[in-house]
């Protein structure tokens, strides 16, 4: 029993660690693409939002001066976008692409220009990094059964950006049914019309949702460099933004399902760190390039209605002309 | 914005040249920000890329490839969609090609070179295959799933090539050494027949190859009946319908002839220069392809033009980084990456601005 929890602990800790870049990703898209604006470039924002938090740490080693430049850079790529999708109504879709191979292009030129370390950053110094913050009572839980353990394992010991993101669900949950904002940026994606139409600017409602995305994308990137890893590495995000498009779509674009799925893939992830060589009873051995497919395979499948729809707001993709004639 | 008033030569040639010199602008401007001298380095391109008779050798080795997936997107294109899975289809390219080649090693070159070929572009085309009914039959969103099928692509090559298909003995993720008679001859092989060897590189057969594809695209697209109904599904899938065409079973086939396109590829990778099936050896070609099909209008003497100057980017570019350090070939990515934002997304930004100056200029052409 006390062997099986530990092991249960370690890896629900675990995925909740690699699941948090992908709840920050996922929640980022979330906002945009319920705005109608499909965000593609999730993982190009997460890498400038790494690169800058990198960068900006090295110089200066505070973690929340990283942090800022993390949002600021991403938000900045965000806008683009948004230029791009909202003012020159243009292929949203084409743009997201641009800048996921511009961030790839640009962080590796700049990052091996800079710091010549074939495009990493330096190691930052602990104090350069967000770490791992011992909540209340912990060293005493360590020693009660279950629930002592669940708490000091689980609940305490992970970074600032991990309790961010897990605030952020149930936060954006009543941003979205409750706020005056959020009822309305559902409403521009599903119906940019009727909310014009109300005299409220779909133009704005838009780039708002572009602005909070790139603020939560800057996180999820920051949260790569400076809490799960000790700088910025070239091309760190290594298909993290496509893994959170997919859980966004796996929870039909919610806030609560969406922590599920990406606790989900982070618990897969997990699993294929864990098994890689391990011969499982009854199946033998699975390969863990499988188990890293899983994600993009069942994100097909629900795609294709073969368990379950996944309905994106209606006007999504589609610019708004307001004067049609 | 009614371009059908503006001539050709402006929305055909003037309007995407605006567009890469803006995008040439801003990598530019990357290149002063990173401490260099930007027409230097553009010297240091060109010189890399033409100067020798090395160095177009490989700005052509380079072409073939982005010809191949710059026509794939075109394609896809045509028929109204947007097939990203140019990477994914031309890794199956190469595992097509891989498994006809160890598959069959005793046949004689004459037999095995064309089905290697074709097992590259059946490849392609079976990984584009499942996108295109998938959305045809399911509705799913080509677009997400060509991305996941790009993702599942690469795992699938990575499981064969540490496992069932990895050369014994050896360390890294590669197959054995393919038998010659499924090699694809090089270029220098070629002119040394005709008493001209050129200077070593990886040109090969399939630079031909390619050609024939953006001529055998552009006779589809606007010489038969099959590119016809491609062509009006992609411009409105309803009037099509209307019209007694089937957008499904249009959207299936396009979607594969691009697959197939994607897939070949392969050929020129694996078949004309590695000679063995290596791990990720599409190394972007795939997205570069979106830019290449962007900048070139979907038009195939476009594309190979398109083509042929991300060959040289991508040469003068590796040419680029011995000269001066700070610049890696990333800055090639950083360049692609502002073309397909210049000439994709943001295309109406200097389309309409060029037109509105025609028309100021020509009052009574508008």
């Amino acid at each position: 029993m006390s062997e099986a929890w530990s092991i249960l602990l370690v890896a629900l800790d675990s995925a909740i660690r690699l699941a948090t870049p992908l709840m920050l990703a996922a929640l980022a898209g979330l906002y945009s693409e319920r705005a109608g604006i499909v965000d593609i470039g999730l993982e190009g924002k997460m890498l400038v939002g790494a690169f800058a938090a990198g960068t900006v740490a090295a110089l200066v080693p505070n973690p929340w001066l990283g942090l800022a430049a993390a949002m600021t850079a991403s938000t900045l790529f965000g806008l683009i976008h948004g230029f791009a999708a909202i003012s020159q109504r243009g292929n949203q879709i084409v743009s997201g692409i641009a800048l996921n191979i511009l961030a790839a292009g640009l962080t590796a030129t700049l990052g091996n220009a800079w710091f010549g370390q074939g495009g990493r950053t330096p190691p930052l110094p602990s104090s350069a990094r967000f770490g791992e913050i011992e909540l209340p009572f912990a060293a005493a839980a360590r020693d009660v059964p279950v629930i002592g353990t669940f708490y000091a394992e689980i609940v305490s010991g992970h970074s600032v950006p991990v309790y961010l993101a897990l605030a952020l669900i149930p936060l954006t949950a009543f941003v979205l049914a409750r706020t005056r904002w959020g009822l309305r940026l559902r409403a521009v994606g599903e119906n940019p019309a009727a909310v014009d139409a109300a005299g409220i600017s779909v133009t704005r409602l838009r780039y708002s949702a572009i602005v909070v995305a790139g603020l939560i994308c800057g996180l999820a990137g920051a949260y790569l460099s400076l809490a799960q890893s000790a700088g910025f590495v070239t091309d760190m995000t290594a298909g993290k933004g496509f893994i959170a498009l997919a859980a966004l779509i796996f929870a039909k674009w919610r806030p609560w399902p969406t922590l599920a799925a990406c606790l989900m893939f982070g618990l897969l992830d997990a699993m294929a760190l864990r098994i890689q060589g391990l011969a499982l009873p009854g199946i033998g051995q699975v390969p863990v390039q499988a188990i890293q497919a899983l994600p993009y395979i069942l994100t097909v499948a629900l795609l294709a209605g073969f368990i379950g729809r996944a309905t994106p707001p209606k006007a999504s993709g589609q610019p708004y002309v307001k004067d049609r004639a | 914005m009614a371009n059908a008033a503006l001539p050709t030569w402006l929305t055909a040639v003037v309007v995407p040249v605006v567009n890469v010199a803006v995008a040439f602008l801003a990598a530019g401007l990357v290149v002063a920000l990173i401490g260099e001298n930007p027409l230097t380095a553009l010297s240091g391109l060109m010189r890399g890329a033409f100067g020798s008779s090395y160095g177009i050798g490989y700005t052509l080795f380079y072409t073939t490839s982005f010809i191949f997936t710059g026509l794939a997107v075109a394609v896809a294109f045509h028929a109204g969609h947007f097939n990203i899975g140019g990477e994914g289809q031309a890794l199956m390219g190469g595992l097509g090609a891989a498994l006809v080649a160890l598959g069959l090693p005793d046949l004689p070159a004459l037999l095995l070179v064309p089905l290697c070929v074709l097992g590259a572009a059946a490849g392609g085309a079976i990984w584009a295959f499942l996108p295109g009914w998938l959305q045809a039959r399911r509705g799913s969103h080509i677009v997400i799933t060509t991305i996941m099928f790009n993702f599942i692509a690469s795992t699938l090559l990575v499981y064969l090539l540490v496992g069932p298909m990895k050369m014994a003995g050896s360390m890294a993720p590669e197959t054995a050494q393919f038998p010659p008679a499924a090699l694809l001859a090089s270029a220098a092989t070629i002119t040394g027949w005709f008493g001209w060897p050129m200077t070593r590189s990886p040109l090969n057969l399939s630079f031909a190859l390619a050609l024939a594809a953006a001529f055998a695209v552009w006779l589809l697209i606007w010489r038969t009946r099959l590119g016809y109904a491609i062509r009006t599904v992609g411009a409105n899938p309803e009037a099509a319908r209307y019209a007694g065409l089937s957008p499904a079973r249009i959207t299936i086939v396009a979607l594969v002839i691009s697959g197939a396109l994607a897939g070949l590829m392969a050929t020129n990778e694996i078949l004309g220069s590695q000679g063995r099936l290596i791990n990720d050896f599409t190394a972007g070609a795939g997205f570069v392809g979106i830019a290449v099909a962007l900048m070139g209008r979907g038009h195939p003497f476009g594309i190979v033009l398109a083509a042929l100057l991300f060959g040289a980017l991508t040469q003068g570019g590796a040419e680029l980084a011995f000269e001066m350090p700070a610049i890696t070939r990333d800055m090639i990515v950083v360049i692609q990456g502002f073309v397909i934002l210049f000439a994709g997304a943001l295309e109406s930004l200097f389309a309409d601005r060029i037109a509105q100056i025609y028309r100021r200029v020509r009052p009574e052409a508008a």
